[in-house]
């Protein structure tokens, strides 16, 4: 069975954003860029169920401009076997992002297809669900653990949702997007860092893919979220009880 | 029923340039969950969302299940808000439990009958499941996660962990679909409403109801959860926050003794989940619950920014850690430097018991 990972470039986590002055939109340039932590899970997790000898495969994709191409690169260094890079000059929101993942998947038929669960410059959270209602798949959505069953050909998934910890038994072929604690991601060695160079990074464009980039939404402005007003630093217990039952009346 | 279908006809002509705002008849429908025979608070916050949507807009309540407790929901629903004109059941056993192929089937079965210029859910993790599927069956991008609507296809949503607002105008055609965080759009209580008559409450039309998605190939199994008296965190007036200063699942009882004497609900860090001293239903932040209540106590937080991103709209925010350099001080209205194990026996001592 093939594993398709579908993998993104954002800012790194730790990175303290800044707003650009003319609210277009974040600053980005001369900013360090990473593979979204939960797309890092998402490809662990299907480097651990090929070495399981689940799966033969696993080929991660990447939609945007050239620098995808270092994601994909970092992708292939933790154990990757090949990778595809979907040109895209801009950045396409999820159901154009969802549409070129079907017409990969149609291509490529994966028997699973494996993302994180939201990316975080955009937190959006629809890619894996978009997806998934396109082909028509099954969709196991925050994953906290995955377990296949290659006989039977189900996933058994465990999400974190609201109510805590639900159990869901998907057919496959499926979607998957992964939690945070479902796996911890590796690091990439250097011996495969050096064999990631020599591995195949497929160029296409949306047009060979036949897929049609819609746009229905528009950033109108991208603003800092309201300041809150500087605290004090109480000096013991006693004063905080004060506070809070004085001045901000709350006990 | 001819009119409004004629009404829908004008609606669905597609328009060339959609910049100006324009008049357009608003109908809106709303998926609601329901649970021991209650519409969820969180589902009343999408209805009161909608007011901001404009006026003249007629809603419907949708709700699925089977049982009496779908029908309790639905009366409940039927009377909840003089805006809802209309609520509709899907009785069946497909959607006893919250799978998101039937539930995304069904939306669209609803939409191509009922030609809704909205659809609106809670951003719930029920909500974040089931919407972007339902709106990739309907071919339009969804907006999630809405904390302020501007406009009938004008929304504000947070982005970079809540550090950005992005304001998004939906330029495609109906339905519009949205997820809303329960936090901004708290519910006014039902007194302040005057509900002249309740609701028509309808069947859903299953009969069309085809099997030929994926409803089937997912099968749910179980749901494991804490059991506990302490108020849900999503509205929670008080909550009280553990982090990795805990040290372990023993010493967060601490938290809980303290959740109980405020009446406060507890949540917990994205570390102290991962170190197993709770379970993952009371994390809050980026990626778990969004929390806005009145008081905000966090014991042995450090502040990470995936943490705020959870907790940015409380009216007041406490900390309490060793570390005077932590972040979380930065946020916090009122911060105390000190030692937990210490802090946490004197305020059980010396608050007061709760009204």
């Amino acid at each position: 069975m093939k594993i398709m990972v579908a993998i993104k470039r954002v800012i790194d986590y730790a990175v303290k954003i800044r707003v650009k002055p003319d609210k277009s939109g974040v600053e980005t340039s001369n900013v360090k860029m990473s593979m979204n932590p939960f797309c890092e899970i998402a490809l662990e997790e299907a480097l651990r169920i090929k070495e399981s000898g689940q799966a033969s495969e696993v080929v991660a994709v990447s939609v945007g401009p050239a620098q995808c191409v270092d994601t994909l690169r970092t992708g292939l260094a933790m154990g990757a076997d090949r990778a595809i890079h979907v040109d895209y000059p801009g950045s396409l929101y999820p159901l154009s992002i969802a549409k070129i993942l079907k017409a990969l998947v149609e291509a490529e038929k994966p028997g699973l297809l494996l993302l994180g669960k939201q990316a975080i410059d955009d937190d959006c959270n629809q890619t894996g669900q978009m997806v998934a209602g396109l082909l028509k798949w099954p969709q196991g959505t925050f994953a906290s653990k995955v377990v296949l069953d290659k006989e039977k050909q189900v996933a058994t998934v465990d999400r974190e949702v609201d109510g805590g910890l639900e159990t869901l038994c998907l057919d496959l072929p499926a979607v998957i997007t992964t939690d945070l604690r479902l796996n911890q991601p590796r690091y990439a060695t250097l011996p495969n860092i050096m064999k990631a160079k020599s591995k195949v990074i497929k160029k296409v464009t949306p047009q060979d893919l036949n897929v049609e980039i819609k746009s229905d939404l528009e950033v109108v402005q991208v603003t800092e979220p309201p300041k809150r007003k500087t605290g004090i630093v109480v000096s013991s217990v006693d004063e905080l009880i004060d506070k809070l039952k004085n001045e901000a009346h709350i006990i | 029923m001819a009119i409004r279908a004629m009404l829908a006809a004008v609606r669905n002509r597609s328009f060339t340039t959609a910049v100006a705002p324009r008049y357009r008849f608003l109908s809106t429908l709303v998926l609601a969950e329901h649970e021991g025979g209650s519409v969820k608070a969180s589902s009343l916050s999408a209805v009161e969302a909608i007011k901001s949507l404009g006026e003249d807009n007629s809603v419907s309540i949708l709700l699925a299940g089977s049982g009496p407790s779908l029908q309790e929901a639905a009366a409940q629903a039927a009377s909840c808000h003089p805006s809802v004109s209309q609520v509709l059941l899907a009785d069946s056993d497909k959607f006893t439990y919250p799978l998101a192929e039937p539930w995304a089937k069904l939306l669209h079965v609803v939409q191509k009958k009922g030609n809704y210029s909205h659809i609106v859910a809670a951003s719930d993790s029920f909500g974040k499941n089931i919407l972007p599927r339902a709106a990739a069956l309907l071919d339009v991008s969804p907006i999630t996660d809405v904390i302020e609507i501007s406009g009938s296809h004008l929304f504000v949503r947070p982005i970079y962990a809540g550090n950005a607002l992005s304001t998004i105008r939906y330029t495609g055609s109906d339905p519009c679909v949205l997820t809303v965080r329960s936090t901004s759009f708290p519910v006014v209580s039902m007194s302040a409403h005057s509900i002249s008559s309740p609701a028509a409450i309808e069947q859903v039309d299953l009969s069309t109801f085809s099997e030929d998605d994926a409803v089937g190939k997912s099968r749910y199994v179980k749901l494991s959860s804490q059991d506990t008296e302490r108020p849900d965190l999503g509205n929670a007036r008080i909550v009280v926050t553990g982090g990795r200063g805990l040290k372990s699942a023993e010493n967060f009882k601490m938290i809980e003794k303290l959740a109980e004497k405020l009446g406060a609900a507890v949540g917990a860090t994205r570390a102290a989940v991962d170190a197993g001293f709770v379970p993952n239903e009371l994390q809050v932040g980026q990626t778990g619950k969004i929390v806005a209540p009145e008081l905000y106590m966090a014991f042995g937080v450090s502040g990470a920014i995936q943490h705020l991103a959870g907790i940015r709209d409380s009216k007041v925010i406490v900390a309490i850690n060793k570390d005077a350099d932590a972040p979380i001080f930065q946020v916090a209205d009122y911060g105390l430097v000190g030692d937990l194990f210490e802090v946490i026996p004197e305020l059980l001592e010396k608050l007061p018991e709760k009204k």
